[in-house]
């Protein structure tokens, strides 16, 4: 197998503060180069903290992070300073959810992103500004010129996720993060910005990771899915895999709610009862009180990782079990 | 941007004619009559009438306040009943001698608002933050008449460093920026500093304090910008509203203030503003609250035009 782009290991967070969180508990998680993951699971899994993690963007001083992170063969949780900020936007770069949040307000469209260019490449300002140009065109941004001038309450919510996204790319990151990227946006927009990130992602080879509460946006753009609970990945495959062979019970009620009949967009929250709160770190499976097969096993230990293939796993004691019921 | 600077231009000739209204009326609503002052205690009837309508106080109100208009409006605000000296150029000179009390003022009191009110805000929630908070509320609360008088006791009596009263050689009417004049600058321009100063920290603090919690700044920190970086995005970001509160406080400095210039006797606006009120000096004191009035509306449209220069989320057309 070749060496993976991202290679996450054993990963905990945890917060403190004025109420302890247990966000992330040692979570696995690999992706190969190239390749686009699309992240599932319900409101406060982990998902942004997850993302977050891998650009260091958490309050270090509430935040204790443990376990391994590496990309592109950076160890990440070791960087700090200038090699921290090299690595941020150098080597990988992150899509935020609400463009209008995430762009400064009095800045220039052109100016951000070749602010950007400027940091990681050293080049001169017009020169910057040509990058800038250049990469508002790759998003197809009709007349960039102009763009590159206009400020962000001056264009349409759709023009400035793809001007997000071309900042985003300025530098050619290998590695792109993009937290629920077109969820603030209009359906037939969400379709042309999914559609623009794959084709650029296509185009510059770098590997995707991606949040999403939409399996249909899921199995349409990305080529492997992981399932995440309580801050672990419960499962995780090729889409194929995941679609058509899911084998926990978590995965399986979310397909279940989300795949036939279900409103198109709608948000993952068919499964009757609440995830936990996450004051403590899990001593059981997280999903043993919403899961219809919970037996003693599974209000004891963590669940053991079972490994159906390869790139394939599960966190769940009846994987092999429900595999052989099929 | 050429038409709404005209507009408001053109804006500004109702206001200040509102407020010349005002001045106008405040006077003449205040009880008493305003010739006492000046007139001999054993004045006889047809003496008294003579010197109304030498003051012009004969005239209806409506005409009085055309002619008065009229005649501001070509500089001429009349003669000063106490002194007899044209209001103008008493208000003149006194502006003159605010404007240098209120120039330095602002260079003590904005620089440090602005650094104390920034590194608070930078620094939320620390030792630095509570220390700069507690010392912009002190500043905002002590009395500053009060925190003078202090001044004057420790720097002037006891310790004998600085002067305590006046504007320096030759009085009013002959400043200059020479060491010999700036060491009676000193006191009167720290006192009058420091409630500015307390409110542009207070407000950039809280400033600064918002921007840093909003997502764009993890969005340039995403992007590979260090502190520095993410600094000029912050300054960037609170200048507009900064601006318009140090406008606001320059408009109040350079109003002069009239329990910090007496109690340093520095012979400014509100000094003159004092004394036009216990002398009665009607046409002093409508002259003086005219142009002050002014200024502060001038002061306000420089400020706005400034922040539509330079923040792209106005757009003023
Ligand atoms: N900076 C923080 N300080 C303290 N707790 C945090 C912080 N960020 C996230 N959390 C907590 O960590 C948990 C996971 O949050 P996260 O934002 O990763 O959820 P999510 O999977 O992205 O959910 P959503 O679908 O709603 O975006 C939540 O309980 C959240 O309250
Ligand atoms: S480990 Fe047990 S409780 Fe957890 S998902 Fe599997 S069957 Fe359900
Ligand atoms: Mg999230």
């Amino acid at each position: 197998m070749t060496k993976p782009l991202v290679d996450i290991r054993d990963l905990s967070v945890t917060f403190s503060g004025e109420r302890t969180v247990h966000a992330v508990n040692g979570l696995d998680l690999s992706l190969p180069p190239g390749e686009v993951l699309a992240i599932l699971g319900e409101s406060g899994s982990g998902k942004s903290v997850t993302l977050k993690t891998l650009l260091r963007l958490l309050p270090p001083r509430r935040t204790a992070i443990s376990g391994m992170i590496a990309v592109d063969g950076v160890d990440v949780l070791s960087l700090s300073g200038r090699r921290l900020a090299d690595y941020r936007g150098g080597t990988v770069s992150m899509v935020f959810q609400e463009p209008m949040l995430a762009l400064d307000p009095v800045y220039s469209i052109g100016d951000q992103i070749a602010e950007a260019v400027m940091r990681h490449e050293g080049l001169g300002r017009r020169a910057a500004m040509e990058r800038a140009l250049d990469m508002l065109t790759r998003v197809r941004i009709p007349s960039p010129e102009r763009r590159l001038k206009v400020f962000p309450h001056e264009m349409s919510g759709g023009m400035r996720q793809r001007a997000m996204i071309a900042l985003a790319l300025a530098c050619r990151p290998k590695l792109l993060l993009a937290d629920e990227p077109t969820t603030a946006l209009d359906a037939t927009v969400q379709i042309q910005i999914l559609l623009l990130l794959r084709e650029l992602q296509r185009e510059f080879g770098m590997g995707v990771i991606f949040v999403t509460h939409d399996i249909g946006v899921a199995v349409e753009v990305a080529d492997r899915i992981a399932v995440m609970y309580a801050g672990n990945v419960v499962e995780t495959g090729t889409v194929a895999e995941v679609i058509r062979d899911a084998r926990h019970p978590y995965t399986k009620g979310l397909l279940a709610a989300n795949l036939h009949g279900a409103v198109k967009g709608a948000r993952l929250e068919a499964i009757r009862g609440a995830p936990p709160a996450l004051e403590r770190p899990p001593e059981a499976c997280s999903f043993a009180p919403r899961c219809d097969f919970a037996d003693e096993r599974c209000r004891t230990a963590p669940p053991p990782m079972i490994v159906p293939g390869p790139g394939r796993r599960v966190a769940c004691v009846l994987a092999d079990r429900l595999e052989a019921a099929e | 941007m050429l038409a709404y600077l005209l507009r408001r231009l053109v804006y500004v000739v109702p206001v200040a004619l509102g407020v010349s209204l005002i001045c106008f009326m405040l006077v003449h609503i205040a009880p008493g009559d305003p010739l006492v002052a000046v007139m001999p205690l054993d004045a006889t009837a047809e003496q008294e009438a003579e010197m109304r309508a030498a003051y012009g106080f004969d005239k209806p109100l409506p005409v009085q306040f055309g002619l008065w208009v009229a005649k501001a409006a070509t500089g001429d605000l009349g003669r000063s009943i106490a002194t007899g000296r044209p209001v103008a150029g008493e208000v003149m000179t006194a502006v003159g001698n605010t404007l240098v009390l209120a120039a330095a003022a602002s260079l003590i009191g904005f620089p440090l608002g602005l650094l104390f009110g920034f590194v608070a805000g930078y620094f939320r929630d620390t030792g630095v933050d509570r220390a700069v908070t507690a010392l912009a509320i002190t500043g905002v609360s002590v009395p500053n008449y009060w925190l003078g008088m202090v001044l004057v006791i420790v720097f002037s009596v006891t310790l004998g460093w600085l002067p305590a009263m006046g504007a320096g050689p030759g009085g009013s009417r002959d400043w200059g920026w020479d060491a010999e004049h700036l060491r009676y600058l000193v006191l009167p321009a720290v006192t009058l500093a420091v409630v500015p100063m307390g409110i542009v920290a207070r407000t950039v603090r809280a400033l600064v304090g918002d921007i840093l919690s909003q997502e764009f700044v993890q969005a340039l920190y995403a992007k590979g910008l260090m502190h520095g970086g993410v600094l000029r995005h912050v300054v960037r970001n609170a200048a507009p509203t900064a601006l318009a509160v140090m406008g606001l406080q320059l408009g109040y400095l350079l109003g002069g203030s009239i329990l910090i210039e007496t109690v340093f006797n520095w012979p400014g606006t509100g000094f003159l503003l004092s004394n036009a009120i216990f002398q009665r000096d009607l046409p002093l004191l409508q002259g003086t609250i005219l142009v002050l009035a002014l200024f502060f509306v001038a002061v306000n449209l420089l400020v706005d035009l400034a922040q539509t220069v330079i923040d792209p989320r106005i757009k003023r057309t």
